[in-house]
């Protein structure tokens, strides 16, 4: 259970197309993350998916039934939303049995189901308090209790970990992770953090504009992307592209190669530059490096002990196997 | 110096404010000092303050000439029925203007409202007829109807204030987690909107007990309330002020006791939208 397809959905407000006719598979199973920037669409798709926005054309269909015009209610569906969306009134045993009263599950069902989804989500503890008495990440997991006691066809995440600190989203992400493999169900997450993307998923749907960019595994977006959005989008930092004369001299309009296929050496290489700021991760530095005459500023990925310092030159060399190439319109040479 | 200015200004304002308050209040105060004169002394000139035979004698009078029980019953079967009925129409009309409003929704708001602009007597004609027509004169159902379309615009409008303040992705939750919209309004928005649906009804339920103009127009004897009460005291000869004063007295003292109890609700029902 829990294969989603989508037919030529399209979505319009008034005159606005959100999403133009648009197909989509989702496995039994999978794990896919819908990623793009803030207004992409990303998340009025999962909206469609969910019901929550009525599809202006197109067919959606859940395990091989129509669900087009299905209420959200009898979609089988679960989601999570971004702001939690807990019921600020109910105790956080309430909260987690909701979907099951509305079910019409006896008492005693209800106790044994969210029992165990507490247990699971650690928050056994935590059940007879109120939402407002909760922090951000146990609110966070209390949603997700919800969604899971109604062993959903999937899952639905919207942007789920945007509210909480970095520390904790790192954790979170995990756990979220670990749930998937643990239920093997269906899970469709919105983000438009690449990183969260990158780690989470077993499918990434890259978004622009209400297109869809490209569908592939998280290695494969990563090795090919297949237009000039995908590569800058995908990986971090960025891509670097490079227009002009150097990428003519490549047979491309542009090309990109990757901060950490760049080797850097204090002496002799293909671009000689200059340093600008340093990032110091520790065990990673990013430098910028500008003057290259090869347009903005280009990012290198260097070793965590790396001793250059900033006014210093530079000279970078891309390893040409890892050199990717896009035509005029911006899409991938072989 | 600053803090002198300060306190002189705070001084202003707090003998501003009482003054303001007592001047608000006087009337009250006249009509239940009246209500315990006699009536020649509640006819004086100049008028007599405190220092005057304190008598319960119109009290007794207005006991003894009509029923004050029946009059306060068909009160609150009024009040409370019209804020029932108001309530039962309004929240689901707020609900679809605060989760899926549509592009004439605020039009529609602007112009609920703006029917309390009209005087109520321009349709007292028509809605007299009708009232004649469908054997509605003088019944409590059919009053209670009328004070629920008069009070209807307020209610729709509070509501919908109040709604608006509930996110509607937790209503969308609810509609993930399986809720039919019955349970959705039943278990979810209408436990979260308590606070603003309490001041609804207390502010309703003080504007149906005061109404007059219909009330007075549209009843006779069975479905006459306090408002009708009161004004069968006054009469076109004799001293009546010091009667008409307690049954005023009788007639506002159950709300004002209500008004006293919930002045935290009324008073958020009554700025209501003014501070978010």
């Amino acid at each position: 259970m829990g294969q989603i397809s989508l037919d030529k959905v399209t979505k319009r407000f008034g005159d606005v197309s959100v999403i133009p006719p648009l197909d989509l598979r989702i496995e039994e199973g999978e794990f896919v993350v819908f990623v793009g920037p803030s207004g992409c669409g990303k998340s009025t798709l999962l909206r469609l998916i969910a019901g929550l926005e009525d599809v202006s054309d197109g067919r959606i269909s859940i395990d091989g039934k129509d669900a087009t015009g299905v209420p959200p209610a009898k979609r089988g569906l679960a989601m999570v939303f971004q702001s939690y969306a807990l019921y600020p009134h109910m105790t956080v045993r309430k909260n987690i049995a909701f979907p099951l009263r509305m079910a019409g599950l006896s008492q005693a069902d209800q106790d044994k189901k969210v029992n165990a989804a507490a247990a699971v989500l650690n928050l056994t503890n935590y059940m007879d308090r109120k939402p407002g008495q909760l922090s951000g990440g146990q609110r966070q997991r209390v949603a997700i209790g919800r969604a899971i006691v109604r062993e959903p066809a999937a899952f639905l995440f919207d942007e789920p970990l945007s509210n909480l600190d970095a520390a904790l989203r790192v954790n979170m992400r995990l756990e979220i992770s670990e749930l998937h493999k643990s239920l093997k169900t269906t899970m469709i997450y919105v983000t438009h953090d690449q990183v969260e993307a990158m780690t989470m998923a077993d499918k990434i749907v890259v978004l622009n504009a209400g297109n869809i960019e490209q569908v592939g595994s998280p290695l494969e977006l990563y090795h090919a992307p297949r237009n000039t959005f995908v590569a800058g989008f995908i990986g971090s930092p960025k891509m670097n592209l490079i227009t002009g004369p150097e990428a003519a001299k490549h047979n491309a309009t542009t090309i990109g190669i990757r901060p950490e296929h760049l080797g850097v050496s204090g002496t002799e290489g293909t671009w000689r530059g200059t340093i600008g700021v340093s990032e110091h991760l520790g065990s990673d530095t990013f430098l910028r490096v500008s003057g290259t005459g090869l347009g903005d500023s280009m990012t290198v990925r260097a070793d965590g002990e790396v001793n250059l310092h900033y006014g210093d030159t530079v000279y970078l060399t891309p390893n040409m196997a890892k050199l990717h190439r896009f035509d005029q319109q911006g899409l991938r040479l072989a | 110096m600053a803090r002198a200015i300060t306190r002189n200004r705070k001084t202003f304002n707090t003998a501003a404010a009482w003054i303001m308050a007592l001047l608000l209040f006087f009337p009250i105060l006249w009509t239940v000092l009246t209500s315990f004169k006699s009536e020649p002394d509640a006819v004086l000139s100049p008028p007599v303050w405190i220092w005057f035979d304190w008598t319960l004698e119109n009290y007794r009078a207005v006991f003894e000439t009509s029923n004050y029980f029946r009059f306060f019953m068909n009160s609150v079967i009024l009040s409370v029925g019209s804020t029932a009925l108001g309530l039962a129409v309004a929240i689901p009309a707020a609900w679809s203007m605060a989760f899926v409003p549509g592009a004439k929704t605020k039009d529609l708001l602007m112009w609920m409202l703006s029917t309390k602009m009209m005087p109520s007597v321009a349709v007292l004609v028509p809605i007299y007829l009708i009232f004649v027509k469908l054997h509605l004169l003088d019944t409590r159902i059919g009053l209670v109807v009328v004070l629920m379309l008069i009070n209807l615009p307020i209610i729709v409008w509070m509501l919908y204030t109040y709604f608006k303040e509930i996110p509607g992705e937790i209503l969308e939750a609810a509609r993930m987690d399986g809720a039919t919209l019955r349970s959705e309004i039943l278990f979810v928005l209408l436990p979260m909107a308590i606070p603003g649906i309490a001041s609804t009804v207390l502010l309703n339920i003080i504007l149906a007990w005061n109404e007059a103009f219909w009330t007075i127009t549209l009843t006779t004897v069975d479905a006459a309330p306090l408002t009708k009460f009161i004004s069968r005291f006054s009469s076109p000869q004799g001293l009546f002020y010091a009667k008409l004063s307690a049954a005023s007295t009788m007639a506002i003292a159950p709300i004002l006791i209500m008004g006293w109890f919930s002045q935290k609700q009324l008073v958020r029902g009554l700025t209501f939208g003014a501070v978010k």
